[in-house]
């Protein structure tokens, strides 16, 4: 069964996994590695089978076909042996019923045989000591939310699995998840998370996978994806700066457009651009923007809507 | 079992917090069994009122004892209006109405209440049956006393407690179990423990331990009130009844789990545990005596766990049986919970997906 020989610095093999529901593939043979330590993304559309194939690793669901490894164990059938060495937050959360965030975070860290000091540590560290005597369903949507991914942290996991975790935060919270999140990163653990928020992947991730319609489309460093796509860099200055018939006839190669805001050229040669526009003192409102990742999202999986 | 502690105590935080909760299994049973108490308290079997239309002398001249016997089953009074009086017969405000003629007694009474009637009649006519004895002039050869098997007089809040405890114990476990096993699998509880090192025995496990501790509080409190404020007298071996209880409480666990198995939702479980309970209650005498009900109707009673657990109750708190007596019943109820806990384990979906 389980390969003599796994490479240590793999914490997670997925390969050419499946998982149909009636006529929907919703993972459609997907393979993908992900090294101790890591912080892997996986980003898609609606239904693209985020949650299906993070769920088939965690060993809550079963796969139809192909395999998985989780620090070198089958996560199916339920494994008690690597439970205790992953985290998980769940899309959707789920607490026991009339408890109050503390007592449902000391619940979780007695069910891991962890210190209640921890528990009260994670509220403090997740902003949730002024609501921890509150019933978890008097709690707001983002602060459940991060009740959810305190409960996830509780027993100190290897491998921290988080789906969705900054849905629903507002940016302040979002900042000091990523904070957090770094932070158990830099401890040495795995980090996993789906999101639809592709600065967060950018920002936070050593390599993302972009998922749609149950198979991995692209998978790498996020910054090597924006350079793959050898998209133009857009430079805007304020409208009426220059004429736009002047602009288009200085840069033949670029993309030249105005509306009552800006004018704004998309070229491959932004430095080449930008030269010229500062010999013309032509800089006034000036705005820089490279692809992100967002168009690598876009050019890969379309811009109309999904079920 | 890792996280049994845990989980009983979650369970237990859950229950007390939970109002609507508290108010079914304590709250309510006890507001049942003040009223019924209080209806009976009144005295064991209701007077009936008799109307004498005029002088009866069958009853005006009957000596001071036997006057006293009659006046412990009729409140006699007179009234000289027979129009008046046999208006007071229909209406149901007398049992019945007497008029002597001679030596002829007449006696007025309506179909509606053929129970208080025949009460009067039978009293009646052994009135009449002492007089023609007394005009032989003889001693009676024959003579019969009444006896009834319970203690003398067994006030009705010896019977009305078992049983009333016996349904707030099956709403209680049947209800509990049903509604936080299903609602941990609808909002996804049970999956993510399955994360944890925890294993669906503790959960269970769990389950079994606070549903008997609601029922040996629930126990607690009813018969305090009932000693307390209806003099409920506790037969000296009542402690067999605790075995009883616990023993119940797995077989109603055990419906609450069956009636939660397939259910998608909380409500439906809900509705599935009351189509259960409720016609039990009914069925296992909780309310009155089923031995008033056809005979076929308390061959299909023998399948209710709360059947067997009101008899054993009744055996062991108001007829002070010996405890080998309960003996029957809690094997039964035992053999009960563990097919159906067998059948609703098998049955039970743990997962939503
Ligand atoms: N239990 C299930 N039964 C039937 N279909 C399912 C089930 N779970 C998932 N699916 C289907 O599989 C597909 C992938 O779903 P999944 O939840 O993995 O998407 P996702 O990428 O996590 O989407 P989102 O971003 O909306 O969370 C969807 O089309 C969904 O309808
Ligand atoms: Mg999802």
């Amino acid at each position: 069964m389980q390969e003599p020989h796994e490479p240590a610095d793999r914490a997670i093999v997925v390969k050419d996994v499946r998982k149909r529901y009636g006529d929907t593939h919703a993972v459609d043979g997907v393979s993908l590695e992900v090294e101790t330590g890591e912080f892997f993304g996986i980003l898609g559309p609606n239904g693209a089978g985020k949650t299906t194939t993070l769920e088939m690793i965690e060993g809550l669901r079963e796969p139809d076909s192909g395999e998985i490894r989780v620090l070198g164990l089958s996560p199916w059938p339920r494994n008690p042996r690597l439970l205790p060495r992953f985290g998980v937050q769940m899309q959707v959360s789920s607490f026991f019923e009339r408890l109050t965030a503390r007592e449902q975070l000391r619940a979780f860290a007695s069910l891991y045989g962890v210190p209640q000091t921890v528990a009260d540590e994670l509220l403090e560290r997740f902003g949730l000591t002024e609501k921890a005597g509150n019933r978890v369903e008097q709690l707001s949507g983002g602060q459940a939310q991060r009740l959810s991914i305190a409960c996830a942290l509780v027993h100190d996991p290897d491998i921290v699995f988080l789906d969705e975790p900054t849905a629903g935060l507002d940016p302040q919270a979002r900042r000091n998840l990523w904070d957090v999140l770094r932070d158990i990163n830099g401890q040495g653990k795995t980090v996993v998370l789906t999101t639809h928020f592709l600065d967060e992947a950018e920002i936070l991730c050593d390599r993302v996978a972009i998922m749609d319609r149950g198979r991995i489309l692209e998978s790498g460093p996020p910054a090597e994806l924006v350079r793959g796509l050898g998209s133009a860099t857009r430079i805007a200055v304020r409208a009426g700066t220059l004429p736009v018939e002047e602009a288009a006839g200085l840069f033949p190669d670029a993309e030249v457009g105005e509306d009552e805001v800006s004018l704004t050229i998309a070229t491959k040669d932004p430095s080449g651009v930008l030269s010229v526009l500062a010999g013309k003192n032509a800089l006034t409102g000036l705005s820089v923007r490279g692809a992100t990742l967002e168009d690598v999202f876009l050019e890969l999986t379309g811009r109309e809507y999904r079920a | 079992m890792r996280g049994f502690p845990t989980l009983s105590r979650i369970m237990f935080l859950g229950f007390v917090r939970d109002r609507a909760a508290m108010f079914f299994t304590i709250l309510f049973p006890l507001i049942f069994l003040i009223i019924m108490g209080g209806l009976f308290q009144s005295g064991g079997a209701p007077q009936s009122r008799l109307i004498t239309i005029g002088a009866v002398p069958m009853i005006d001249l009957l000596p001071a004892q036997g006057r006293a016997e009659v006046d412990k089953v009729l409140q006699i009074s007179r009234l000289d209006d027979a129009e008046q009086a046999l208006t007071q017969v229909r209406n149901g405000d007398a049992a019945a109405a007497v008029q002597q003629r001679g030596d002829q007694v007449v006696m007025h009474f309506s179909a509606a209440d053929t129970t208080s009637s025949g009460i009067v009649r039978s009293v009646m006519e052994g009135i009449i049956q002492a007089a023609n004895l007394a005009t032989t002039g003889q001693p009676p050869r024959f003579s019969l006393t009444l006896n009834q098997v319970e203690n003398k007089a067994l006030p009705q809040i010896q019977y009305l407690t078992p049983g009333i405890l016996g349904w707030a114990i099956a709403t209680g476990a049947t209800f509990t179990a049903a509604s936080t096993l299903v609602l941990w699998r609808e909002k996804r509880i049970l999956r993510r423990l399955t994360l944890t090192p925890v294993r669906f025995p503790a959960v269970t496990g769990a389950r079994v331990l606070v549903s008997l501790g609601i029922a040996l509080a629930q126990t607690v409190i009813f018969l305090a009130v009932a000693v307390g404020f209806f003099g409920l007298k506790l037969a000296s071996h009542w402690w067999t009844s605790i075995p009883l209880i616990l023993a119940g409480t797995l077989a109603f666990l055990a419906i609450g789990l069956l009636a939660g198995a397939k259910a998608k939702s909380v409500e439906t479980a809900n509705a599935v545990s009351n189509l259960i309970v409720i016609p039990m209650a009914f069925l296992s005498g909780s309310f009155f005596p089923l031995s008033m009900a056809p005979q076929w109707l308390q061959n299909v009673a023998e399948v209710f766990p709360l059947r067997h657990l009101n008899t054993g109750m009744l055996d062991s708190l108001a007829r002070g049986l010996d405890p080998a007596a309960i003996l029957p019943e809690l094997g039964i109820l035992l053999g009960f919970a563990a097919v159906i806990t067998t059948l609703a384990v098998w049955l039970f979906r743990w997962n939503d997906i």
